[in-house]
């Protein structure tokens, strides 16, 4: 398995510092969740976490080697990343964009390997887009076109997959299949997964480890139990709040209290009743 | 911890389909390149055998033939095809492809039809000091191709450097290789601008004669083809062509933004570098041989990829040899006949179906993206 730490990592866009002096590990074989309020620099820990950010100071190492000091391409042998806008070329097929999930793994005169099919096999039937396998990418629902860039980065077969808010424009339901889908990955292949959401109670209920972040600074981090509280929720998004247990899951249910409907607090223990 | 070691990363175990065959479409597109080739041998072939000196096939063979053994030499025939038809053919075919490589490259990378050499100011850079050594220093043949290089790898790095703020750099934004593109473009423009007024300036100071030389040179003409220039053309194709060969691997990857390129191992900085440098050199070099010879590079990317149905960098050079062969048949040996036996430059011929094509791109494109 693959470990995934950052020390001390300062991360800046030219001059302007985001994250100062943060220490983080990706627990392994887990589904962790990067939550905090916008600008709070979640997405920028996770561009320093897969070198897409140099550091200023400090170190991000992966199986304890700094992973700017390794290959490039060894790197993205073990370590995976859906961004957040990824651009597809006009006019390319489901299949072909799957298939260039598999370049860190082709050699120089790279061929494409009976590994390389059946990897592109195996991620186009997780993420159930073998139909569309012949189709155009423009040609996709937003739903459709998310669940084939998770192919192109599961075709990678890397055991640390990182992803920048892969529910981004997505309905409910969607952002429902997409989690599910992720959640398959790391129970079936083991993956180490860690992935910056920008809904909490979706955070809350996926994760098994939480990293809630405010100002560049890690501000809380353990079980979704443990760290998502009404506490948290005002002090990193400063919204008033009640944590109610979720009536599926257990996990913690965030309900914001918002200004004109916070009448009366009994509203929280009828609504539990209403869905049991 | 614990989840990773009830469940070992093994491969998922959905059952795997069966490798389908290879779809017809993949046939469809390399048929269609293949198409391409046949089509630049077709037109190589009739440049040097027909239009207004006719060879048969087997006088061509025996001529070369006779060129290589020192055999006897079927008079004047031997001089044409050898001095004039063959070279012009030849080179046409390099400047060709090299300007549709150098387009495909540029248009591939930065995403944007716009994004060639010819418009973004590169063949301005070489056009600038084609016509100063020969305005200025009075210079002719190797020294203007030599200039001309130089112009157009001097402007090349201006225009990169003034663009380079967000192209080096990974920038905030995971459009950061959209935005520098549009750098790029504008910044090329400008300078394309600036130097299309030093080059008119130069013009009007020039006496009259030697703005004809200049005018020539502007226009792009394969007239002055000859085995030299060949040579030389030659010898960087077989250095730029594998490098653009190794260059396409990363260069597919870069296709899919900046950010993802970086998560599977792809050097987004280094690559992008070395793919402006191979464009900007075959860019270069062609314009040395020949002069800017208009809109091939702009054109033969964006036909290509309608015409095989995906971007395709050997398609494009394809594309571009045959633009030239084309355009240079019909320069020489139609628009004589139409005009009065005046000898049309190629580029006159390649920069009238340019404009027209410019309008047709950017209807249908529109439409597409609406």
């Amino acid at each position: 398995m693959a470990s995934l730490h950052a020390s001390a990592l300062t991360l800046k866009y030219d001059q302007r510092t985001v994250i100062e002096g943060l220490s983080a590990g990706i627990p392994e074989g887990r589904v962790t969740m990067i939550v905090g309020a916008n600008a709070c620099g979640k997405s920028t820990l996770l561009r320093g976490l897969s070198r897409l950010l140099k550091p200023a100071a400090g170190t991000v190492t992966l199986d304890g080697k700094d992973i700017h000091s390794r290959p490039a391409r060894e790197v993205a042998r073990i370590l995976g990343l859906l961004p957040q806008h990824p651009t597809a070329p006009d006019g390319i097929t489901v299949r072909d964009l799957v298939g260039r999930g598999r370049y860190p793994h082709q050699g120089f005169f790279r061929s494409w390997s009976a590994e390389d099919e059946r990897a592109v096999q195996d991620a186009l039937t997780a993420t159930e887009t073998l139909d569309l396998a012949p189709r155009n990418v423009d040609e996709l629902s937003g739903g459709q076109r998310q669940r084939v860039w998770i192919a192109m980065a599961l075709a990678q077969e890397t055991e640390v997959l990182l992803l920048d808010e892969p529910t981004t424009y997505l309905d409910l339901a969607h952002q429902v299949e997409v989690l599910d889908l992720i959640t398959d990955l790391n129970r079936r292949r083991g993956t180490t997964v860690a992935i910056v959401l920008h809904d909490l109670n979706l955070a809350a209920r996926y994760a098994d480890h939480v990293i809630a972040m405010k100002a560049g600074r890690i501000v809380a981090e353990g079980s979704s139990l443990e760290v998502v509280t009404e506490g948290l929720v005002r002090d990193v998004f400063g919204l008033e709040s009640r944590v109610v247990p979720d009536p599926v899951s257990g996990t913690p249910l965030i309900i914001p209290l918002g200004r004109h409907h916070a009448g009366s607090p009994h509203t929280v223990p009828t609504t539990l009743e209403l869905v049991s | 911890m614990k989840l990773a070691e009830a469940n070992p990363p093994v491969a998922l175990s959905l059952p795997v389909a069966k490798t389908p065959a290879k779809p017809p479409k993949l046939i469809a597109q390399h048929g269609r390149t293949l198409i391409l080739a046949v089509g630049v041998v077709v037109l190589f072939a009739a440049g040097v055998l027909l239009g207004s000196y006719t060879v048969t096939i087997p006088d061509f063979f025996r001529i070369l033939a006779a060129h290589f053994t020192g055999g006897p030499k079927i008079p004047g025939a031997s001089f044409i095809v050898m001095e004039n038809k063959l070279p012009r053919a030849v080179i046409g075919t390099m400047i060709g492809a090299a300007f549709g490589l150098s387009g495909g490259l540029f248009q591939t990378m930065l995403r944007n039809p716009l994004a060639s050499p010819d418009v973004i100011g590169i063949s301005y850079g070489a056009s600038a000091a084609a016509v100063t050594a020969i305005v200025v220093f009075g210079a002719s043949g190797p020294a203007v191709s030599g200039a001309a290089l130089g112009g157009a790898l001097v402007i090349a790095a201006l225009i990169y450097a003034i663009s380079r703020g967000s192209l080096g750099s990974g920038g905030r934004s995971s459009g950061g290789g959209e935005a520098a593109g549009s750098r790029l473009i504008l910044a090329g423009v400008g300078i394309a601008a600036a130097l299309h007024a030093f080059v008119s300036f130069l013009m009007t100071r020039a006496d009259i004669r030697t703005a004809a030389d200049a005018l020539v040179w502007l226009n792009g003409s394969l007239n002055s083809a000859s085995w030299d220039r060949a040579g030389v053309l030659a010898l960087a194709l077989l250095v730029l062509i594998p490098a653009v060969a190794v260059l396409a691997g990363p260069l597919r990857i870069l296709e899919l933004g900046d950010d993802t390129a970086s998560g599977l191992g792809v050097r987004v900085g280094t690559t992008r570098l070395a793919v402006v440098a191979s464009a900007v050199v075959l860019a270069a070099v062609a314009t040395a041989a020949a002069g800017p010879v208009a809109f091939v590079a702009f054109l033969a990317g964006p036909i290509a990829r309608r015409f095989v149905r995906k971007a395709s960098l050997p398609a494009s050079a394809l594309t571009g040899a045959l633009i030239v062969l084309t355009a240079d048949y019909f320069a020489a040996n139609i628009a004589p006949l139409l005009l009065d036996g005046t000898v049309l430059p190629v580029g006159v011929v390649t920069g009238a179906l340019g404009a027209p094509f410019l309008l047709w791109l950017l209807v249908t494109s529109n439409r597409k993206d609406a």
